[in-house]
């Protein structure tokens, strides 16, 4: 029943550059977080305040990134935009894809979180004497900030997850190098029980770090 | 004299009624993965509330790696090492086994939210009605446990629908495999994902439409 031989070896060899493959994970994720959290911000922000087309573009945004498989998303920007001779490198297509994907779920998040935080914060602010923008960057961002802070935690490691679709696209992060070393060598089961060793540690120190500034600022 | 052999065709009618069956197949391989994947995640969720520090210590670690780790590894993780201990599964059989596991350790942990969603006394009131540990467990936990918790778990039955399109990478001619195929066909990227998309946002939107209004309801 059990006569497969395993080969570590050719994986160890390589193991060098499957870490620095990994560290291209974690920047795209990370990039397309920072994107997505700016374009999140206004799509929620729109969502909230404003009526007319720009709703109905920040809603459709959203409502397809949330309702349509990430790799569909990541095939549209890859074959799709293809079709009007707009051929995009795959690391542009990961980040394009994984920042709306990611657009998409923060913009509710943040909506969320505003919603979850009273008007009458915003009101006593400025009869304290406050202006608008005083208002929102001293007590209405920080409150919202500690509501949405473990959702974005999630959407980081979601992200991560998600960077794995770039090998369906021909990217060189941690899983396409993986394919690329395990149809070298034949020895996939070897080279992937790897990968997801690493994304396994990539995950518990993204999520070990936010435990621990969240110690740090959310301490009264 | 003039004949040229043309590998490629235009989209044509029969292509929709492909997809539309390929869309079949995406729901019958989520149907499937997610009401085991309930069932599995739901004695779980029972097993980690009940358990305590012996499940803490055995199994919330391993529902945790399935968390941790991309799908996409995952599956052609187990597609190459079910072979190894002579299984011999085709690329349905691996992808509802992963997925339902995969699900399951989500759904674990919102069942173990929903149990603790019902409040103790609740729980000790219902016990001195006289019902049985598993009478209050059907009776009481039940259903309002699984109002507290109805929305996440439509979040993630949504999620694993939308994750089944990653069973394409084993080869199952699901949703998205099919509409690659057409794209290699007819050469016509665009409209096929256009339309391979609204096919998911099809399947998707209206059950997390439905479900917000449910959850808007029972919070009246």
């Amino acid at each position: 029943m059990f006569d497969y031989n395993f080969h570590w070896r050719p994986v160890l060899k390589s193991l060098p550059d499957l870490l620095e493959a990994g560290l291209l994970t974690l920047q795209v994720a990370a990039l397309s977080m920072v994107i997505g959290i700016v374009i999140g911000l206004v799509l929620a922000l729109i969502r909230m305040h404003m009526r007319g087309p720009l709703y109905w573009l920040a809603t459709s945004w959203v409502e397809l990134a949330r309702n349509t498989p990430a790799l569909f998303q990541l095939f549209f920007f890859g074959f799709g935009l293809g079709a009007f001779g707009l051929h995009l490198s795959p690391f542009i297509i990961v980040l394009c894809g994984l920042s709306f994907n990611c657009a998409g779920y923060l913009a509710e998040n943040f909506r969320g979180g505003f919603q979850a935080v009273p008007d009458t914060q915003l009101r006593a602010a400025r009869s304290l004497g406050m202006n608008a923008w005083q208002a929102y960057t001293r007590i209405v961002i920080p409150q919202v900030f500690r509501i949405v802070y473990h959702p974005l935690t999630n959407q980081l490691v979601w992200a991560v997850l998600m960077s794995s679709l770039g090998m369906l696209v021909g990217f060189r992060e941690l899983s396409g190098e993986t394919q690329f070393f395990a149809s070298r060598t034949f020895r996939i089961f070897e080279y992937f029980a790897v990968t997801a060793v690493i994304y396994y540690v990539i995950v518990k120190f993204i999520l070990a770090i936010s435990r621990l500034l969240a110690m740090r600022l959310f301490r009264y | 004299m003039n004949e040229t052999i043309s590998f490629f065709s235009g989209f044509n009618i029969n292509d929709l009624w492909f997809l539309g069956e390929a869309a079949m197949r995406t729901l019958w391989i989520s149907v499937l993965s997610i009401s085991i994947g309930t069932v599995l995640g739901g004695f779980f969720g029972w097993l980690l509330y009940e358990g305590r520090l012996t499940a803490a210590l055995t199994i919330a670690p391993v529902l945790d790696i399935f968390r941790s780790v991309p799908l996409i590894i995952q599956l052609v993780l187990f597609y190459n090492f079910a072979p190894i201990v002579g299984l011999d599964l085709d690329p349905f059989g691996s992808g509802v086994v992963i997925l339902t596991i995969y699900t399951a350790a989500l759904v674990a942990n919102v069942a173990r939210g929903g149990i603790e969603a019902v409040e103790r006394p609740m729980r000790r009131a219902a016990r001195s009605l006289g019902l049985s540990y598993w009478q209050d467990m059907r009776y009481v936990v039940l259903p309002i446990g699984g109002r507290a918790v109805f929305p996440a778990w439509v979040g993630v039955a949504l999620g694993v629908m939308k994750d089944s399109a990653l069973v394409s990478v084993l080869g199952y001619v699901e949703l998205l495999k099919a509409s690659q195929i057409l794209i290699t066909r007819t050469q016509e990227p665009f409209l096929i994902l256009i339309i391979a998309g609204a096919f998911y946002f099809a399947l998707s939107f209206p059950i997390s439409r439905y479900a917000a209004k449910l959850e808007q309801r029972w919070a009246q």
